[in-house]
């Protein structure tokens, strides 16, 4: 058991390119701890650098107190978990969890007690005689986790070791690996690209773009708080919607409506820096039917009339797409958070995701007056992507005084 | 010597540029980075120094040896003559003779070998029933040694002796007369190789996606149309290669005449006479002239195969792709 | 695909009749030709009438031909485990590590595959004449290994390549040394396509011809096909034939042993180191 610290470290590579520039980052001990981020950010690489397995350029790893960057993986005291779980083909379950455990040279009968105890916690106890090639891909998964824990090392790192199972598969092992940590209390560092994962299992989570760590904090924080466009864009589903804002004579003017500013909102606008052209950030769930709003919720609001292009009903709530005239939101951010997700987890540019209630009677084709939570609003700058709502660290949006 | 048509001012301005650039990378390495590349530099060096020193070396020095008067017969006429060998044999009747002996078992061995090859390699890809009894039969010709078959086909075509010989030519010996001998050896090198042929064709026939070949018959495209329009272009990288190293292969044939004729008859092969050259004749120098031309219309073969038809040599199109 | 109709049936196994017979009968009649007696020999049956062991005898009561044997066996062995070894490391460093100068490598060996074997006779028999490896084992074992590397570092790069490197991460995060991890997990994996290498390479040394009757010109170290030209004429057989088709049986035996046992890894470490591009 140990805490992880990585201080300024930095992977550049002999063709000069920069795959993690000088991130920070403190790990408590028996925290577990998601890196996210879109493919290509750095997450992976920084995994291997804690494990040993890419050397650290500059910057320094520090595993319970001691620096690290110069010792062999094997000197670390930590195991690893990886996607395609690299079982050890000619080896039986058995021998696969063992193997560590035999190259740290302990007596048989330990290893067998060892390796009996995690197969129980894994329920793999009657496959222990089996090759891999003979388990189904949640088993081998499960041997990937008992060849990590057998030994009880310092940490885990996990490479999104649950990407190759099916959908089904994936929310089962998800709960299973959280309590397994819980339970272990083991310091562990995990890797993915999908935002449900990170926002499931960790107790907090780092968001990464381009080498850059954008945002720290635990799940609530990064969803409510995001400090900029990527991360706002990136955590939730679905995303968050960005529409154009300008602001004209204490309005901000967008594609729904002419929204009123909040006096803190003016003052931070009014400032000579400040941006004229702005992006709305909306999520989905503060929309509502304005039929189903009560009065005192009403004066808190926004009402519009929109079209209805499509309703899901998803029998808890419906989400009911709307098309919006005008032009689209652009961003460096954005379209980088368009190119990771192909934009499959992005709304299309012209049309607004809404979550509304069940109850909620709108239907395809018809207008529906539409109300929405103008302090649930978040405005980003659209040259540096930063959530200029944000007041001390905390979103207020854009009609607090 | 240089053939470039850079000018010295451009690749001098190239050369500028390439050594900060390389320069700034070395300092970028990083411990493993270097250790990575010396291990590698380390784990090839025994094999690629017994490769260029048994190759490379010899082939400069046959260049040196064919631009010298050298028999080990008359050692003491030793001299340098200039190219005064590459005249002598290319204006030889009996090394163009060979020449054309040895391109026409080319061209012909390979062609054959191309049809029956592509059928050898279909069978052994679809058969219903009997695979593994199919592709073991296929690879004993591969496996045997050239000149034990070279021997059954001698012994076969002997007058009295073979009964294929008592069965086609029961009169005549075909192995002295020239064009039923070169027939011979061409057969001779068609059984040998053609396996080889077909098991190259099977890995590029492995490559046309099942689907592939049933949404075309869902279009409706006969079998032959099959064949032609989806699975030959498919396979068009694999035939490639597979012509390129059996052509490359039949342009040194020699096992086979050896045995069959000995080159008697004006069936020699050009490594045929090259070797009757070193062995029989002791001629260092003529037989290195020799060497050097087969060499070069070896190299030049090759060349025409990759530029004209875009032959990806394996390995070197992983290279690429990387 | 999934019901075979009974004429399909019979139509692929009539193919496969003409290939089976189309590729086994030369060797059957050599092997017929071995087993006949002096008087048949020459009776041009396919079958012999008369069954014989004595040209076998004949043959290993010479010292021509179990020299030959030795020399063919030991020269094979030998370029055979020092070829699949440096090929080995060559491969190894080819398709796992990252370094300049691999592309040439692979275009070196790519060239002398491709090299007309004969441009080499002549200057390596001065060569050796010269420096004393003329009718030595190692004489030929050089120039075997030579030309066996580029096979052997093919055919391992693609096996090689199949391998998931992340297994030796792991290993690694298990606590062992790059020597261990090599030891216990890679190697264990590799040791089918070494194996297969090995039989691909030893079939090619096992078979030349054209450097085993150049560099050599005795006993000493001729190997069994340059010495089954020379049962002809100066030898003390009256008709070489039959021994000449006996001790052609006995080469052919361990080419049939490989194949008919490790026929599915000849036809996999051929076509992968082939053309897998």
């Amino acid at each position: 058991m140990a805490d992880i610290v990585l201080d300024k470290v930095t992977k550049s590579y002999p063709d000069g390119t920069v795959a993690v520039h000088g991130i920070d980052l403190e790990i408590a001990d028996g925290e577990f701890i998601i890196l996210v981020g879109p493919s290509g950010c750095g997450k992976s690489t920084t995994l291997n650098m804690i494990a040993g397995l890419e050397d650290i350029t500059s910057g320094e790893l520090r595993i319970g107190g001691q620096r690290v960057n110069d010792k062999a993986p094997k000197d670390r005291d930590i195991a690893m978990v990886f996607q395609s779980y690299a079982l050890y083909p000619n080896m039986t379950v058995r021998e696969n969890m063992a193997f560590p455990l035999k190259l740290a040279k302990l007596d048989k009968a330990t290893i067998n007690q060892k390796v009996e105890e995690a197969a129980r916690v894994l329920e793999l106890t009657d496959y222990l005689d089996r090759k891999p090639a003979n388990l189904s891909g949640g088993q081998r998964q499960r041997v990937a986790m008992g060849r990590a824990i057998v030994r009880s090392p310092k940490a885990f790192l996990m490479d999104e070791p649950l990407s190759n199972l099916d959908a089904k598969l994936r929310v089962q092992m998800r709960t299973q690996v959280s309590r397994l940590q819980k339970q272990l209390g083991t310091t562990t560092v995990y890797v993915t690209h999908d935002q449900t994962e990170a926002m499931t299992l960790g107790d907090r989570v780092v968001v990464m773009r381009g080498g850059h760590i954008q945002q720290v904090g635990d799940p609530q924080t990064l969803y409510d708080n995001p400090v900029n466009l990527f991360v706002a864009g990136f955590i939730g589903s679905p995303a968050m919607n960005f529409l154009p804002a300008a602001v004209e004579d204490s309005m901000l003017r967008t594609p729904l409506g002419d929204l009123p500013l909040g006096d803190r909102m003016k003052r931070t606008l009014g400032a000579g820096d400040a941006p004229r052209q702005l992006i709305v950030g909306i999520r989905p769930e503060h929309f509502e039917d304005a039929k189903l709003i009560d009065e005192a919720q009403r004066a808190k609001g926004f009402e519009f009339t929109a079209p209805v292009d499509l309703v899901e009903s998803m029998g808890s709530d419906k989400y009911v797409y709307f098309t919006v005239e005008g032009e689209h939101a652009a961003a460096a951010d954005l379209e980088d958070l368009a190119a990771d997700a192909g934009g499959a987890d992005l709304p299309p540019q012209d049309s607004l995701v809404t979550r509304l209630s069940a109850e909620s009677r709108v239907r395809d084709g018809a207008d529906a007056r539409v109300w929405l939570n103008l302090d649930k609003i978040h405005l980003f700058d659209p040259r540096d992507g930063k959530n200029i709502t944000l007041h001390e660290g905390r979103a207020a949006g854009v009609a607090a005084s | 010597m240089s053939i470039s048509s850079t000018t010295p001012a451009a690749s001098q301005a190239a050369e500028q540029q390439a050594v900060p650039r390389q320069r700034r990378r070395r300092a970028e390495l990083s411990e493993g980075k270097k250790q990575e590349r010396k291990l590698g530099w380390l784990l090839c060096a025994p094999a690629a120094l017994v490769m260029v020193v048994v190759t490379a070396y010899p082939i400069l020095y046959s260049f040196w040896l064919s631009l010298q008067r050298y028999d080990l017969k008359f050692p003491q006429d030793r001299q340098f003559i200039w190219f005064e060998n590459y005249v002598t044999v290319l204006t030889n009747g009996y090394w163009w003779t060979a020449f054309g002996v040895t391109l026409l078992i080319t061209v012909v061995s390979v062609a054959v070998e191309l049809v029956l090859g592509m059928g050898l390699a279909l069978i052994m890809h679809r058969t219903l029933v009997g695979r593994g009894l199919v592709r073991t039969s296929a690879l004993i010709p591969y496996g045997i040694v050239t000149v034990v078959a070279a021997f059954s086909w001698r012994y076969a075509w002997t007058p009295g002796t073979g009964y294929l010989a008592n069965l086609f030519a029961p009169e005549g010996a075909p192995l002295t007369e020239r064009a039923s001998a070169l027939a011979i050896i061409i057969l001779a090198e068609i059984w040998k190789t053609t396996p080889f042929m077909a098991l190259l064709l099977m890995a590029g026939l492995a490559l046309v996606p099942d689907d592939l070949l049933k949404a075309a018959s869902m279009d409706g495209a006969s079998w032959w149309q099959r064949f032609t329009k989806v699975m030959l272009p498919v396979m068009k990288p694999a035939i490639l290669v597979a012509l390129l190293f059996r052509t490359l292969d039949a342009l040194r044939v020699f096992d086979n005449i050896y045995v069959l004729t000995n080159g008697a008859n004006e069936t020699s092969s050009v490594s045929m006479i090259a070797y009757n050259n070193l062995i029989k004749g002791l001629n260092l120098g003529i037989g290195s002239t020799m060497s050097v031309l087969i060499f070069l219309t070896v190299a030049i073969i090759a060349f025409i195969f990759v530029k004209l038809f875009g032959t990806a040599a394996p390995g070197a199109s992983e290279e690429g792709r990387r | 695909m999934a019901t075979a109709t009974t004429s399909a049936k019979v139509k692929w196994g009539f193919l496969d009749a003409v290939v089976v017979v189309f590729a086994l009968i030369p060797v059957l009649w050599i092997a017929s030709l071995s087993f006949k007696t002096t008087p048949t020999l020459t009776d041009g049956n396919f079958i012999p009438r008369d069954w014989t062991l004595d040209n076998y005898k004949l043959i290993f009561q010479t010292d021509q031909f179990v020299r030959a044997l030795i020399n063919s066996i030991g020269i094979a062995l030998i370029a055979t485990a020092i070829a699949v070894v440096l090929g080995t490391m060559a491969a190894y460093a080819i398709s796992r590590l990252d370094f300049p100068g691999k592309s040439l490598l692979v275009g070196v060996s790519l060239l002398i595959a491709m090299f007309p074997q004969v441009s080499l006779v002549t200057p390596l028999f001065n060569i050796e004449r010269n420096i004393g490896l003329f009718d030595t084992w190692l004489g030929l074992i050089l120039p075997y290994i030579t030309f066996a590397l580029p096979l052997a570092i093919y055919t391992l790069s693609a096996f090689f390549k199949q391998i998931p490197w992340d297994l030796e991460k792991a290993a690694k995060m298990d606590g062992a040394t790059q020597g261990e991890a090599f030891r216990k997990v890679i190697a264990p994996l590799a040791a089918p396509g070494v194996f297969t290498t090995a039989i691909l390479v030893f079939i090619f040394c096992w078979n030349d011809f054209l450097f085993a009757i150049s560099l050599t010109s005795t006993e000493r170290s001729r190997t069994v096909p340059a010495a089954l030209s020379f049962f002809t004429g100066a030898s003390q057989f009256e008709d070489p034939t039959g021994a000449i088709s006996a001790a052609a049986v006995v080469i052919t035996i361990p080419i049939i042993l490989f194949v008919l046992f490790f026929q599915r890894r000849i036809v996999a470490g051929l076509t992968s180191g082939a053309v897998k591009g």
